[in-house]
């Protein structure tokens, strides 16, 4: 597979290239093996996959620090994994089981980590966006220095909420990065089709938040855009980030395909995967064999399939749980 | 080893479907995301891509073959160092997980019917206060003041947010000087935008903190709905108890006065359906005070309905520290033995004033003030039933699916056999409110219709 060249020098080490690798490997089998479990019809209702975006938040992570927060749509088995959430946690609230994350309550679109900072996983199109700049204001009230990850696709960014949040984190300056992730299609409607501007992150400029379009399939680019960002969003409040990337699968398990050819998702397949890139960038710079990537690739196999294994012979949750967790006795402490 | 491919389940709902056409053919070479078929399922067509990479060894259901069951094998894929030899067929895997739901439906307990929690002890006549407490007449305004401001002083978390809450000293005058002693960090004016305000607020509950979100009316919540009831009132129970959103959403609800249909609903009914939240709508001064203290440390989200009318009453109120009212104890303002007369906020006004009326004329009506929705002390409820043998609820609020027509229900299901009459609602009329001012002191439930449903129950 040919991948394109990134165009810019790597600012990383070989060790951490390698990491991006795993972490984006670890995505895509994972989501892999949600589809197959799907297929199986141990995963019930929604399940959204996230094939082909892996840059996106393996890039933003490794731009993050401890303590800072993330929050994101209902496509969210990505951040989970690469936000260091374990993955039979994950597996097992897909399959609805004792051992998930939310012990089988909120499935594939509604899992949270309060150790991880993250919140979610929610599954109304651009709520999480107002709520992530209320987890920012949080934090400016706390004069704590962290900064929250809101992430949203281009499909939300027509949602009237997603502008009322950016008026007032840009009128509190309120340490949060909105991340566009525009995947190019919302649901079956393409970009063309349902917004009206070509880069989304102008949208920014009439709430005089600064934003900048990211190249969604290099992660070392969204890197590099993701510590611009943080800085920004630290020192002086929002900041927006349009990363443009590409959803392999459909909208949802059960998607027609029917608004896009297969030529076109074979095309970015071929010429622009995120995975192979970096991939051809280890091997190019001598930074790895193939030996070394074939064990990468063994250990990441090992452990999706124990996810699996793990979320099908975790029990499904006890009857009493239908009646707990509705009203909470005290105060949740704060991680 | 060789891998079995299943015919997957491409819908939420998907049982079976035709395997369409087969895009590979045995012997060919597949990694994965490489189409292998096309199946139809009762929706579409969709395309069925390959997990693992291997070779095809052997295709088991021809193209065209309709009615294939979810999981039955539809071909074998040998991955590297396989021969055709493992291709060993098996049974289709089950999917355990719906066996087990089914025998475990069996065993479900009977249904619990309600997740709030109960109130420690049902109401009775003696005041929340204790005996000798001085009392100061205060507003229904000035009392909700002094509870936020008491809880901002205790807790820095707590913050007030909304429309005109800071330099306009609030639309109704609710945040009256709390700006002056609490400063524009914690009284923060927000522009005119319910939706992202009240997200703001429950990510800045996610985020630990306690904040008070005010909607200059609750007519204008409706713009924020989705974020009360979506992310506010279920992510507790979404997050398996990982995080919640511990804060209050208030303002006045219901009808004001002369201001017509999109500015006159009372929201009760449809707040207090929504389990994970909880609800208010106090009628006194020290009720208002007690239960907005109780409602700021509550670990959940509180809606506090508050209404114009009374903001500008004077009640008693107790000249204490720190007095809070426990949610979910009904208080009890007259005893009586020939009817109960249930209500709750403004519609306590007309309960009231009848049960002095029926008291001139010999009927005794006990009047029993909810103050909160849900949780909601049914127990006092049917504890005066047994008593009374009949029944009037009065709110505000439309007919259709009213906080009385639950009350009835719970009732007729409770004390059946105690009831000498059907209960009555006494309710709003179901019309969108009119302007004129006639018509809209038509439109409301009115003191003689709760008098008029008094005597019939009690067959006067």
């Amino acid at each position: 597979m040919a991948a394109k060249k990134p165009t810019k020098k790597p600012n990383v080490s070989a060790e951490e290239l390698k990491a991006y690798y795993r972490d984006m490997l670890l995505i895509r089998r994972f989501e892999e093996k949600a589809g197959q479990l799907y297929g199986m019809g141990l995963i019930g209702g929604f399940c959204h996959l996230y094939i082909g975006q892996e840059a996106v938040v393996v890039g933003l992570e490794a731009a993050a620090e401890e303590g800072d927060k993330r929050i994101t749509s209902y496509r969210d088995h990505g951040h989970m994994l690469a936000c260091g959430m374990d993955p039979n946690g994950v597996m097992a609230e897909l399959t609805g089981r004792e051992g998930g994350y939310s012990k089988g309550k909120g499935g594939s679109m509604h899992m949270f980590s309060k150790e991880k900072h993250f919140y979610g996983g929610h599954g109304i199109v651009a709520a999480q966006v107002p709520l992530g700049a209320g987890l920012a204001f949080s934090d400016k009230y706390k004069d704590n220095g962290r900064v929250t990850f809101a992430y949203f696709g281009d499909g939300a960014a027509n949602q009237g909420q997603v502008y009322e949040a950016f008026n007032m984190a840009a009128l509190w300056k309120l340490p949060c990065i909105f991340v566009i992730e525009n995947n190019q299609y919302a649901m079956g409607t393409s970009q063309q089709r349902s917004t009206s501007s070509a880069e989304i992150y102008e949208r920014g400029k009439a709430f005089g938040i600064p934003g900048e379009a990211v190249d969604g399939m290099d992660v070392l680019a969204v890197k590099e855009a993701g510590e611009k960002a943080v800085a920004h969003a630290r020192k002086d409040g929002p900041y927006i980030l349009e990363i443009k990337t590409y959803r392999y699968r459909g909208h949802s398990m059960s998607d027609p395909a029917k608004y896009r050819t297969r030529e076109e998702v074979q095309k970015m397949r071929d010429e622009r995967d995120p995975i192979e890139a970096v991939r051809s960038l280890l091997l190019q710079g001598n930074h790895a064999t193939e030996d070394d990537l074939k064990a990468i690739d063994k250990e990441i196999k090992k452990v999706v399939n124990e996810s699996a294994e793990f979320a099908k012979d975790s029990p499904e949750p006890h009857l009493d749980e239908l009646w707990t967790d509705i009203y909470a006795t005290e105060v949740p402490q704060e991680a | 080893m060789a891998i079995e491919i299943l015919m997957p389940a491409l819908s939420p709902t998907m049982e079976e479907g035709t395997l369409a056409k087969w895009l590979v053919k045995e012997g060919d070479t597949v990694s994965s995301g490489d189409i292998l078929a096309e199946i139809e399922t009762d929706k579409a067509t969709m395309e069925f891509e390959a997990v693992d990479e291997g070779t095809i060894g052997k295709i088991l259901i021809a193209e065209g073959s309709e009615g294939v069951k979810v999981n039955t094998p539809i071909a074998v894929l040998l991955e590297e160092g396989d021969s055709a030899d493992d291709m060993n067929t098996s049974a289709p895997a089950k999917a355990e997980s719906k066996d087990q739901a089914a025998s475990d439906d069996a065993k479900a307990p009977a249904a619990q019917g309600h997740s709030q929690p109960k109130p420690a002890a049902p109401a009775d006549a003696t005041p929340d206060w204790p005996e000798g407490t001085t009392l100061k007449q205060q507003t229904v305004r000035e009392a909700l003041r002094d509870g936020m401001a008491e809880e901002m002083r205790r807790d820095e978390n707590v913050f007030l947010m909304g429309e005109e809450v800071a330099e306009y000293q609030g639309a109704y005058k609710i945040s009256q000087g709390l700006l002056d002693e609490f400063g524009a960090k914690r009284v923060i004016d927000t522009p005119i935008t319910e939706h992202g305000f009240a997200g703001i607020g429950v990510g800045a509950a996610f985020g630990g903190l306690r904040p008070i979100v005010e909607f200059m009316t609750f007519n204008f919540a409706m713009q924020a709905m989705d974020q009360i009831i979506n992310s506010a009132a279920k992510t507790l129970y979404m997050s398996g108890g990982q995080m919640g959103a511990p804060m209050v959403f208030r303002g006045p609800n219901g009808a004001a006065a002369r201001v017509g249909a999109q500015h006159s609903q009372d929201y009760a009914a449809w707040f207090m359906q929504i389990p994970g939240l909880k609800v208010a709508m106090p009628y006194s001064a020290s009720d208002y005070k007690g239960l907005m203290k109780t409602a700021i440390r509550d670990p959940n989200p509180v809606i506090f309905l508050e209404n114009e009318i009374l903001y500008g009453r004077s009640f008693d109120v107790p000249d204490m520290d720190d007095y809070t009212v426990p949610f979910g104890k009904a208080r009890i303002w007259r005893e009586g033995s020939d009817v109960t007369i249930v209500s709750f906020g403004i519609g306590m006004s007309y309960a009231l004033e009848a049960a002095d009326k029926l008291a001139e004329e010999g009927i005794e009506a006990e009047v029993i003030d909810l103050r909160t929705l849900r949780p909601m002390d049914t127990e006092s409820i049917l504890r005066s039933v047994k008593k009374t043998n009949r029944c009037v609820t009065v709110e505000e609020g439309w007919p259709q699916g009213s906080v009385g027509s639950y009350i009835s229900s719970v009732i007729m299901q409770e004390a059946f056999d105690y009831l000498d009459a059907p209960v009555i609602n006494c309710t709003g009329k179901d019309v969108p409110m009119p302007y004129a001012a006639n018509l809209e002191k038509h439109a409301l439930v009115t003191t003689n219709e709760v008098i008029e449903a008094v005597k019939k129950v009690t067959y006067k």
